[in-house]
């Protein structure tokens, strides 16, 4: 049989505008049964939990370090330009508008979107959204409206504490290792923030707290043929939702943020 | 015939991309009645089952519930239509995530709005109506043996007393004897609450023992339809193949799958 580029382009770009138009009608069903009632408060109240609570170890870790390094790097290459006192300022300013939200979002979402396809996989898999559907339950409420929640109200809490816990990270480093004075480095790191900088952190976080459950969700809904489908649907998710937050990151800092 | 039937299908087809599963499926099942649809795999039992259901639209054609076009409901309607309808599914869907009485329970406390307590009360009737202790409630699914899911199973759709109720293939992956308890469990639940069933299986022994008529589906069509009793002299070539299990006959299987 004959090698038609054309029609392997062409299958690749219909395969592609299926899985945007298919993304973007669930998506869109998702957010309508977000804010119409009938709400599970109980399956929110857990998937916060599993979300919010027990992500903190592993955000906290991230974060500190994140910090820690970032003082060290700071203090190497200002020191090209004698600029070795910015240190505080920058890490402050680095932690809250960017590696806060970017690195806090890239784990959860190793974390849990990973966990939501490998949940809602085998869900879909073993006609558990029918049964759902058969006991007067719409699927979209009972199992992604909770989680979609869960993921945009917690990620910027948890946001939050990574980017108290990295700018403790890089205190640290600056006043044990590289010698500031403790005082001096919480004056300057007080007087260089501005409540811009955390609020800017803490949306972009809602979005990717958004992003990382949708795609957690879209994949475990869309899983097919048995354990090897759920097992890809779990890197899709992961993949997947690591992308968007990095995409979604420019664009959000582009459109909102940079002035 | 007498009266309205329960359910009715008139001339429903649905088509998945260019595969054309249901090719015009006329039907009546007549209220209090057990129906038993047999047919071999990938013929389109399920996907009719759904269609009545709900789950899957039909591309054409009408589907009546105590006369009423279910087809073409509001999202509000098609829910009370639901909460008249129990299923019991093939692989029992329980859900893993949730303890057995609230899998049983879940129609109550989600669908009905009932209060736990009174919700977990009926769950533990219903499970010892199919035979199970109320410790097994405190289980998860996961825990249970495969008859064992199939009957929590079983209790789940009979828990809102529906009046009308779907089984799919509800003794494969049985053995003879627990696949003989089911059958038993099915037309003691069916007979307490004088629903309307549709079950669809390949099993025939099954069959013989629940069905009070009797439907062949073969390639997306209804061949034949009659009372059980009549199923060893139908005269239908097709169906007598499907339940004497033999190879040769007009039923060509396809080995490689459609």
């Amino acid at each position: 049989m004959r090698f038609n580029v054309l029609a392997m382009i062409g299958s690749v770009i219909l395969q592609f505008l299926g899985a945007v138009g298919r993304l973007t009608l669930f998506t869109g069903q998702a957010l309508r049964h977000c804010v119409t009632p009938k709400f599970y408060f109980r399956i929110l109240g857990r998937q916060m939990l599993q979300i919010g609570y027990f992500s903190l170890p592993v955000i906290g870790l991230t974060a500190f370090f994140t910090g820690a390094v970032l003082a060290l790097q700071i203090y190497i290459g200002g020191a090209r330009f004698n600029a070795e006192s910015l240190v505080s300022s920058i890490v402050v300013l680095g932690i809250t508008r960017e590696l806060g939200p970017v690195i806090g979002g890239l784990m959860v979402a190793g974390r849990v979107s990973a966990a939501m396809a490998a949940e809602i996989g085998p869900v879909r898999v073993t006609e558990q959204i029918d049964a759902l559907t058969t006991l007067s339950t719409n699927p979209f409420k009972y199992l992604v409206a909770p989680r979609l929640i869960a993921g945009a109200t917690m990620l910027p809490l948890l946001v939050l504490v990574a980017d108290v816990i990295g700018v403790f990270g890089g205190f640290v480093v600056g006043t044990q290792k590289l010698g500031f004075n403790v005082g001096t480095y919480l004056q300057n790191t007080v007087d260089f923030l501005h409540a811009d900088d955390v609020v800017s952190g803490l949306v972009k976080a809602s979005i990717f707290g958004f992003l990382i459950s949708l795609m957690g969700c879209y994949h475990g809904f869309m899983s097919r043929g048995g354990a090897q489908g759920v097992g890809r649907a779990t890197t899709n998710a992961v993949v997947s939702a690591s992308i968007m937050i990095l995409c979604a990151n420019y664009v959000i800092t582009e459109l909102f943020f940079a002035q | 015939m007498t009266g309205q039937p329960k359910i009715s299908l008139r001339g429903v087809h649905k088509h998945f991309g260019p595969k054309h599963v249901l090719r015009g499926i006329d039907l009546d099942v007549q209220r209090g009645q057990s129906l038993v649809v047999i047919g071999g795999s990938g013929t389109g039992k399920s996907v009719m089952l759904k269609c009545i259901l709900g789950l899957i639209r039909p591309d054409t054609g009408e589907i009546l519930i105590d006369g009423q076009d279910v087809t073409r409901l509001n999202n509000r309607d098609r829910e009370a239509t639901m909460n008249r309808m129990g299923m019991l599914f093939q692989g029992g869907a329980l859900f893993d995530s949730l303890k057995v009485w609230e899998n049983v329970a879940f129609g109550l406390i989600q669908g009905k709005s009932m209060a736990r307590d009174k919700a977990r009360e009926i769950a533990i009737a219903k499970l010892s109506q199919v035979g199970l202790p109320a410790d097994v409630g405190e289980l998860s699914p996961a825990e249970l043996s495969g008859g064992m899911q199939k009957r929590v199973g079983l209790a789940r759709a009979i828990a809102t007393d529906p009046e009308i109720i779907f089984f799919d293939e509800p003794t494969t992956g049985l053995d003879p004897i627990m696949a003989d308890v089911i059958n038993d469990l099915i037309l003691k639940c069916v007979k307490e609450l004088g629903a309307t069933t549709i079950s669809i299986t390949h099993d025939m022994a099954s069959a013989r023992k629940i069905a009070d008529r009797v439907a062949m589906i073969h390639a997306g069509q209804i061949l034949w339809h009659g009372l059980a009793s009549d199923i060893d002299h139908s005269g239908n070539e097709y169906v007598d193949q499907f339940i004497n299990g033999r190879a040769e006959g007009p039923i060509q299987m396809q080995v490689r799958k459609l």
